[in-house]
Parts: C-alpha cells; structure tokens; sequence
C-alpha cells in the first residue's frame, strides 16, 4: 500500500475510534437531528402549507420536507466538531506530530477531512435508519443515490471546519463559531423552509439564502434523495468546496497562514 | 559531514527578532546541547527545525536535504520530541507507535519492524499493550522517544524533554538519549538544566536569540562547573545588552 493510503487509513480508522468511543458525541448528533425530525417538524406542519417543488411529484409532509435538511445539519455540526477537535489538537499539540510527518502537508489535512467525512456519512445513515423507524422513508433508491453526494457535502462542510480551524487559536473561541457560523449557515438556508416561502416574507433574506453554500449543499442532497440531480447545486458545492479547501491550505501553510503564529500548541520555556 | 547544519538563521514574532543570525554544525554520533534560559529562542530554534515555521533569512538542512527546498526528504531524517506531550492517551503504546509510523507512510510487516526495534531500544517492549494512560511522565516520554525513531531519523531533536519530570525519570531519559547518541544518532538537545549535559557533550549557547558560543561542555566549563561558566555568560550578555 502506499505511503499516502496508509496514512490515510491510519488517520481515518483513528477519527473513527475516537468518535465511537465518545458515545455522548455519538448520541448528541443522533438526538440534535431526531428532536428536530419529531418535535420540532411536528409542531411546525400545521403552521407551514408546502407546495409541490422539484424534486417532489406530490405534497408531502413537513417531516419529509427537512429531513434532507437535518442530514445537511449533521454534516454542519459533524464539521464544526471535526474543527474543535483540530483547534483542541492545536492546544495540546498532537497536531504537530501530523504537521511534522514527511508526507505532504495538504494529504494530511484532506485524510483529516475525508476522516470527518465517514463519519459524518455513518451518522446520517443511522439518523436516516432511526427515521425510517418513525416513518420516514426515502425511496430506497434515494439511500444509494444520496451516497456520493455526501461525500462532496460533507467534503464541503468539513473544509469550512478546517478553514475555521486555521483561523481560530483558542478553544475560547469557539462559542464564537455556533453563533455567528453554524446557526446563521443552517437557518438561513433551505433546510427548514423553501426559498420560496422565504421569499414571501423577505426577498432580501431569500437572496441571503440563494447565496449561502449551505443551501445548495441540503438541495444537493434532497435532489438526489429522490433519484434527481441539481447542476446548479453541484456547482456550488464544488465551488465552495474548492475556495474552502483552497483557504485551508493557506491557513496551514507554514509561510502563508496563521499557523506561523501556532502551529501546534503553546510554547513555554526558551 | 554534518548531518544538520543552520547557517545564518534570523527569525522575528513582528518586531521581536526571536533568533539573530544563528548558526552552527552537528556532526553524526554526537549529543549536542541547545542550553539556554527561559525565552533564549529554543523553541523557535525546533519550530524552525521542524517546519512549524518558516523564514527566509538563513538556511537549515539536514543530511545534506535543504529544509525549504526538499522539507520531505528533510523532515524523513529528522525525529522529534516535543516539549508538550503528543500522545493519545486512550490508544496503547503499540497503537501510538503504529499511528505514527502510518503518518510516516510505513505499514505492515516495515512498520512492526521498526516499531519493536525502537521500542528494544528505549527497553519499552514489556509496555508494548498497555494504555498510554497509564504509564508514568518517565515511561510517556521514553514512549515519546521511542516513537520518534521508528522512521529511522539520522537527526533526533528534543525540546526539554526532561519538563516536569523526577530526577530519577529525567537521569534515566538523559542516559538513555545519550546511549542512542553513540549509535550514530545526532542528538539535538534543548534545555536549560545543565546538569543533563556531560563533559563530552557539545554545547550550543542560545541567549536571547544568540549563539553565544559551541564548544566541547568541557572547554567552555574551563577549570569550573559548566553552570558557572554558563551564568556568566549569559549574565555578561545582559550586563552589556543594558
């Protein structure tokens, strides 16, 4: 096997492990997402009328309607997660020990990434399991079509985590990241309502909505949950992946980024 | 040959110049000593060794591989312990030497080879399955040490590796590295203890960002104890700097 696969697999089984051991990290994804799918979605139906959009044939109910959106948001959290435990290996200094291996530095921060991105997808699964148990069920070729979209979605989101974790030097910090990052991303977005219905109330704030990665990344996923595929969306989230990644890169690079200030954790002494 | 050499090295935090115009030559089998005070440069020294960071001002290579233009072939020789713990605590020793070996690219039958000879060394292998939890600072370290020679480095550098150890833990470590040292290694050792540094020892001054001076422990102790020779130094630096 190669260097570059091996350390590839090294990097994944280990984020693997680690996120199984951490069962309350593996039930907060579970149960964020299902309170969502439960409470919060059966409350709503009633207030929120849906019309018949692409990609749906026939009116369908709200809890249908978000569940693309609540696997968008798993990814959101998943890769926001991935970024906290990065800026956590900034502080206590394992994250030399990658910067330092004789393999590329860009390979070691994508098998990071692609790490994050198994996870997430093992956890959207077991979400779309735990719904199919409530009732909500996607055509089942929509559980295969969906696969390598959230490959790239998850690719996507977990870059932004990256790109965030070059950025940021202190845990402290983070808190800063759910407020001004994760909760405007998921509710200015289509994954609780369609654009349209924004629209109605503001034209402004669905501008808002068209423009932000996020919404492309939960269409993508709800167009090919029913055998469909939205260019427009692709495009967006290929784009937004690339700028991402991109940003990544330069934060992590020694010569360029932020990390010339801390690469890898506080220094005492000489 | 000198398998690391740094060659007119400057390195600056903004306006604070941090290392000013640093050079000096390791040569093979040799246990050198980076000693200097709280805030000389060490750690920006290793973070420059290491790529951590970066400069334009100066050369560093290592076994011949010029750092900026080849860092892969470079950092392939060098091995690293870090002054702040890199361990995964909830893996055992093995799974942290195995982790380590994969980001170096070696799997397989290559990466156990190399993962029980450098545990043989460090006298590791009885701890190969236990949980790094719950080995102590001494036994963490030696693990740390272990780990930074499975790749086979011709440069081991470490960054006061001795911090918050007990003096029965920091004499055996200190004799330990200095055991590699006369495999063939180059050691490059940070500290500020002086007593970790023997006669035959070289020595690298560092005070506030400067080579002060590289010698033989002995020549630059003189008739005295090399802490004499070493307050003076650096007090002499201070007294003139004001």
């Amino acid at each position: 096997m190669s260097a570059y696969l091996v350390a590839l697999w090294a990097i994944t089984l280990r984020e693997s492990l680690r996120f199984l051991n951490q069962r309350s990290r593996f039930l907060a994804a579970l149960v964020r997402p299902l309170v969502w799918l439960v409470v919060f979605a059966a409350g709503f139906r009633a207030a929120l009328g849906l019309s018949i959009i692409p990609p749906y044939q026939t009116y369908i109910t709200y809890e249908v309607y978000i569940v693309p959106g609540l696997c968008g948001m798993i990814q959101l959290f998943n890769g926001m997660q991935s970024s906290l435990s990065l800026v956590y290996d900034q502080e206590m200094g394992s994250m030399r020990l990658l910067l330092t291996s004789r393999l590329p530095r860009w390979w070691l921060l994508l098998c990071k990434l692609i790490a994050g991105v198994a996870v997430s997808i093992l956890q959207v699964y077991v979400f779309l399991a735990i719904a199919a148990v409530f009732g909500i069920t996607l055509p089942v070729l929509g559980y295969f079509y969906v696969f390598p979209v959230l490959i790239l979605t998850g690719l996507m989101l977990g870059a932004l985590g990256l790109l965030i974790s070059s950025t940021i030097k202190q845990l402290e910090n983070f808190a800063g990241v759910m407020n001004f990052v994760i909760f405007p991303m998921f509710f200015l977005s289509s994954a609780l309502y369609p654009l349209w219905k924004m629209a109605e109330s503001s034209p402004f704030l669905r501008d808002v909505c068209a423009f932000n990665p996020f919404t492309h990344a939960v269409e993508l996923i709800r167009f090919a949950m029913y055998q469909s595929f939205n260019g427009m969306a692709f495009l967006w989230v290929v784009v937004s992946f690339a700028v991402f990644m991109g940003g990544s890169l330069i934060g992590y690079d020694p010569a360029l980024g932020m990390s010339r200030r801390n690469p890898g954790g506080p220094q005492k002494g000489g | 040959m000198s398998t690391l050499r740094v060659s007119r090295v400057s390195y600056s935090y903004g306006a604070k110049l941090a290392l000013d115009d640093v050079s000096f030559d390791l040569q093979p089998g040799r246990f050198c000593a980076l000693l200097g005070p709280n805030g000389a440069g060490k750690s920006t020294l290793f973070s420059l060794l290491t790529r951590l960071f970066v400069t334009n001002q100066g050369t560093i290579s290592v076994a011949g591989h010029d750092l900026a233009r080849e860092p892969r072939a470079a950092l392939a020789r060098i091995g690293v312990v870090f002054q702040q713990q890199t361990i995964d605590l909830d893996m055992t020793v093995r799974q942290n030497l195995r982790y380590f070996a994969a980001l170096q690219g070696l799997s397989g039958r290559t990466a156990a080879r190399s993962i029980d000879a450098a545990l043989e060394r460090l006298a590791m292998q009885e701890r190969a399955g236990e949980k790094a939890r719950a080995l102590n600072g001494g036994h963490r370290r030696r693990m740390e040490i272990a780990r930074a020679l499975i790749h086979d480095p011709e440069v081991l550098l470490l960054d006061e590796p001795t911090v918050g150890l007990d003096t029965a833990s920091r004499k055996a470590i200190t004799a330990h590295v200095h055991d590699l040292a006369d495999t063939g290694l180059t050691v490059f050792w940070a500290t500020h203890l002086v007593d970790e540094i023997r006669d035959s020892d070289d020595v690298v001054v560092l005070h506030k960002g400067r080579v002060l001076t590289h010698d033989r422990a002995s020549n630059i102790a003189g008739d005295g104890p090399l802490i004499d020779a070493f307050i003076d130094m650096t007090n002499g630096t201070i007294e003139g700097a004001a």
